[in-house]
């Protein structure tokens, strides 16, 4: 079986799979890394969102084989890794992270990993842009909530980005 | 276990002497362990109920689930740790509605400890509670309110005699804060350093206890943060797919092409069992099983079967096939007068099929042996599907080991047990462990329905007085073999008059609808026909329907008097409560201020689960809103301001129940505009969250206002599910403001397929390979 060499949270990790096994899979059925969750397996609900060197993506979507081994793979589990340590905020997280506790977005949890992982990217894109987040930019936001939380997570990207 | 009831025999003292105070009990353990029965409160509702007003008025569908959880309920127990923190296990579902926070923050109040160091997990299943762990109705608070405050004044009672050994001084002298207790010489003694002091020996003893009054509470009623959100935001907080249950490897099934097909035989078998990391293929009852390394390599495995299907119950059938039969069995409305002294004005309604299909799919883990067997799911009827579960397996229902998971959202689903039904008889096939998991195409697919329906209206108004108002509902057939159904039929003889002889689903018509408005002579009746599909209730049962054909037809009542819609409403309402969030929306949403041509307000009213609430929302049909262009995504016209008002009792944590009624908001936001399911030749079209179209950023509002208004009633009312109705009623009315059109079938945009549909065979999409392309 090949050998799949990547760093997932700042460990370079190899993993005996198949290329064409998703990386989704290969990080919640082989690493046991569960924060990514399964929503679809196309693309389409973002529940899986994590970064690569930075960026947004979703791993359902992803051939493990594509991975170089040194393509930087962030999952929630490793996001507050992201920032230095004296941005983390009271609970040593990643201030997204804190902006969604201090506004109790969650109800049942579990597409927040990827809200929060598609916020941060969104908000380092606006800023790279030079510009606060609008609601234009909160329209963009394809990750799917079924219970809801809409509200409190459009409310917490803006206090978060405002700590980021 | 000591039988509490040997100890409550040696006491006199009557269960409940006045309204707060109650019995509970110490029960032997390594460290304090105490505990309350359900049966402590109050007698049971009256039965006498006469004709009018309506049943639902009187006697609801939650006094129902209450009176049943009464006198069956054994014990809850609070325990105290070592380390001073409190646990319990709720005999109930955590799927995200925050029972977990508010069981917390009543255990803190009685116990004078930080909601934080109270440990709430969940129950396994536990037979001899009988009806007393069923999830649903929005019941838990209201059936467990009193019993966890007294457990857990009761572990506060046995601490302060410990600590008063300790301390040396008298129980009166000592003040217990944060989880410390403090004599008056200044000397203290911590909740863990009495843990096991305080603990029962043999056999149990009674204690009376006096549970906090209102004056005093600090924590419930105070906005707390969920208890779980840490665990939730750092991807720690575990769904039963994210077990790692030893040997237990991702299963998936391959499905019929339509629904509810079953597998004839495999052609390739031989083949797909070589594929890479596939274990183990099995033909089940509901369709052929694979299990694999990973999930990814039992979605390929599912695309390579070759299998040979008997065609599903509906085969051939579509939406307009059922609409018809639907319609052939309503009954006929009572002929109304239409003169020009008594008019007749009439709605006529259509409610497609909708998915109540949650985040995290029907998933479940199942590890079956020769001599018994270990489930692992998020499961809202735990005891009816260990039953069921043992029955499939042939087994005793003591052989079957049943945990509750948390699970990621429910909105009805989970009341079923169809993943953990179905992962037990994989297990069992196959001879190893499973996690099964549905792909999403099949639990939009396949899993449950919230039934088609029909729902009628007729009122006649004479001058300015409405003289008679009839609504009938006609549905697909609801399922409520999850419990519900066993609870009805205990309950049947204490049901009040005229109720308790009514079939299950007239039994929850009964005791769930009112028309809440002062119309005359009021009839709301119920048909419900075809059993072929897989269906169940979505966030409330028949309420967001008859709903919304009320209040549509009440605007149009309004009209014909020329009246306000929210005059009219406060016109006829005769509930004070209705009265006060009707008009704080009305005020605070800024009801009747002047907006541009193809905008409208729209205004609604609900009662339901002991509470009230009002919803007053503005809707955009201007083109520029109806054409925005987003890749795959309905957009048309936008909810921009939602005011909601709700007085649900004693709401115990303010701030889940603004987050449960914002999430009401978008699933009615949803019903009225964008989601339903497409029946088309024997099967549901719809396969993914690009299919189906539950609100999402581009709809959901960007203005929306939760207000709890301060309610004089003393206990807790459920939460749940209260947020929907109002919403979807009140959307329909702003749209048919907004068009000059009333709408008449919801989702407003079914005709309109807005979506490529997947394939049926093979049933699941395979993952997309571009990922690395699309980043952002
Ligand atoms: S699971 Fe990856 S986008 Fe849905
Ligand atoms: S919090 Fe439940 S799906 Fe988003």
């Amino acid at each position: 079986m090949p050998e799949q060499t990547f760093i997932v949270n700042g460990e370079r990790v190899t993993v005996d799979v198949e290329d064409d096994v998703r990386l989704l899979w290969v990080l919640r059925d082989l690493l046991g890394i569960t924060g990514p969750k399964y929503g679809c397996g196309i693309n389409v609900c973002k529940a899986c969102t994590s970064h690569v060197n930075g960026k947004a993506f979703n791993p359902c979507a992803v051939p493990v084989g594509k991975l170089s081994s040194d393509d930087e793979i962030t999952t929630i589990e490793g996001l507050p890794g992201e920032v230095a340590e004296q941005q983390r905020g009271a609970n040593g997280l990643h201030p997204m992270q804190e902006a969604w506790l201090e506004r109790d977005v969650v109800q049942c949890g579990y597409c927040q990993p990827g809200q929060i992982m598609a916020a941060v990217a969104l908000v380092n894109r606006v800023k790279a842009e030079g510009r606060q987040v609008t609601d234009a930019d909160l329209d963009t936001i394809r990750n799917i909530c079924r219970c809801g939380t809409y509200t409190r997570i459009r409310e917490a990207i803006a206090d978060g980005a405002s700590r980021m | 276990m000591p039988h509490p009831h040997d100890a409550q025999a040696h006491d006199a003292t009557p269960l409940a002497v006045d309204r707060r105070r109650f019995v509970g009990y110490v029960i032997g353990g390594a460290t304090l362990v105490a505990a309350a029965d359900l049966v402590l409160d109050t007698p049971a509702a009256s039965a006498e109920v006469p004709t009018l007003p309506q049943p639902a008025e009187l006697y609801d569908l939650n006094d129902m689930l209450t009176d049943a959880a009464r006198p069956t309920a054994n014990l809850i127990t609070v325990t105290i740790n070592e380390d001073g923190t409190a646990g319990f296990e709720l005999p109930r579902a955590e799927v995200g509605q925050g029972i977990t926070t508010s069981t917390a923050m009543l255990i803190a109040e009685e116990l004078d400890l930080p909601v934080d160091r109270v440990r709430v997990t969940l129950a396994p299943a536990r037979p001899e509670l009988l009806f007393n762990q069923l999830t649903g109705g929005s019941n838990t608070t209201i059936a467990t309110y009193t019993p966890i405050r007294v457990a857990a004044a009761v572990a506060r009672a046995a601490l302060l005699d410990a600590a008063a050994i300790v301390l040396g001084d008298t129980v009166a002298g000592l003040v217990a804060k944060g989880g410390v207790i403090t004599a008056r010489d200044g000397s203290s003694v911590t909740y863990g350093d009495l843990a096991v002091k305080a603990a029962g020996s043999v056999g149990s003893r009674a204690v009376e206890v006096e549970l906090k009054s209102e004056a005093e509470f600090s924590v419930i009623g105070t906005p707390t943060n969920r208890v779980d959100a840490l665990a939730a935001v750092t991807g720690q907080k575990e769904f039963t797919t994210d077990l790692a249950v030893p040997d237990a490897l991702p299963t998936m099934v391959c499905r019929a092409p339509t629904l509810n097909g079953t597998p004839v035989s495999v052609r390739n078998q031989a083949q797909v069992e070589a594929m890479p990391g596939v274990t183990h293929v099995a033909q089940v009852s509901t369709g052929v099983a694979v299990r694999a390394a990973t999930f990814g390599q039992c979605i390929d495995a599912v695309r390579a079967l070759d299998v040979v299907w008997k065609a599903g119950p509906v085969a051939g059938e579509s939406d307009a096939t059922i609409l018809r039969k639907v319609r052939a069995a309503q009954l006929p409305m009572p002929k109304l007068p239409d003169t020009p002294l008594a008019q007749t004005v009439s709605g006529d309604f259509t409610f497609w099929f909708r998915s109540n299909s949650p985040m995290d799919t029907n998933s479940a883990i199942a590890d079956v042996r020769p001599d018994g067997a270990t489930i692992w799911a998020g499961l809202k009827s735990p005891i009816v599907a260990q039953q069921r579960i043992a029955e499939k397996l042939g087994m005793s229902q003591d052989k079957v080991k049943v945990n509750v998971v948390t699970a990621g959202g429910s909105f009805g689903r989970r009341l079923f047990f169809d993943g953990a039904l179905e992962a037990a008889e994989i297990s069992q096939e196959m001879g190893a462990p499973v996690k099964l998991m549905w792909h999403r195409a099949d639990d939009a697919r396949v899993g449950r329905t919230h039934p088609l329906g029909t729902c009628r209206v007729q009122a006649t108004v004479s001058g300015t007085n409405v003289l008679a108002f009839n609504q009938s509902l006609t549905c697909v057939e609801t399922d409520f073999r999850h419990g519900l159904g066993e609870i009805i039929t205990a309950a049947a003889a204490d049901l009040p008059a005229g109720v308790g002889n009514l079939g299950f689903a007239e039994t929850i018509f009964a005791l769930t609808q009112e028309v809440p408005y002062d119309f005359g002579a009021v009839t709301q009746t119920l048909v419900e026909t075809d059993d072929r599909f897989n269906t169940g209730s979505m966030r409330n049962i028949y309420s967001p329907d008859v709903r919304v054909a009320s209040e549509l037809v009440v605007d149009r009542l309004a009209a014909k008097m020329k009246m306000d819609p929210y005059q009219f409403r406060r016109k006829f309402q005769r509930n004070e409560r209705l009265l006060t969030v009707l008009d704080t929306v009305a005020q605070a949403g800024e009801w009747g201020r002047s907006m541009p041509a193809g905008t409208a307000q729209g205004i609604a009213i609900h009662k339901e689960y002991k509470g009230v609430s009002a919803c007053l929302v503005e809707i955009d049909t201007r083109p520029a809103t109806t054409g925005r262009q987003i890749r795959d995504a309905v957009t048309g016209p936008r909810v921009t301001r939602v005011t909601f008002a709700i007085d649900v009792g004693l709401a115990i944590n303010p701030r889940g129940l603004e987050a449960q009624m914002q999430g009401g908001i978008n699933d009615g936001i949803a019903l009225a505009l964008t989601s339903s399911l497409h029946l088309r030749d024997g099967h549901f079209l719809e396969a993914s969250w690009d299919n189906y179209f539950y609100t999402r950023q581009w709809n959901t509002p960007p203005d929306v206002r939760v207000i709890v208004v301060p309610s004089e009633e003393k206990v807790p009312g459920g939460a749940g599910e209260a947020g929907v109705a109002a919403t979807f009623a009140a959307v329909a009315c702003a749209y048919a403001r907004a068009t000059g059109t009333m709408p008449t079938q919801f989702p407003i945009n079914h005709d309109q397929l807005s979506f490529e549909p997947k394939s049926f065979v093979p049933p699941v999409p395979q993952s997309p390979d571009n990922g690395l392309e699309l980043t952002s």
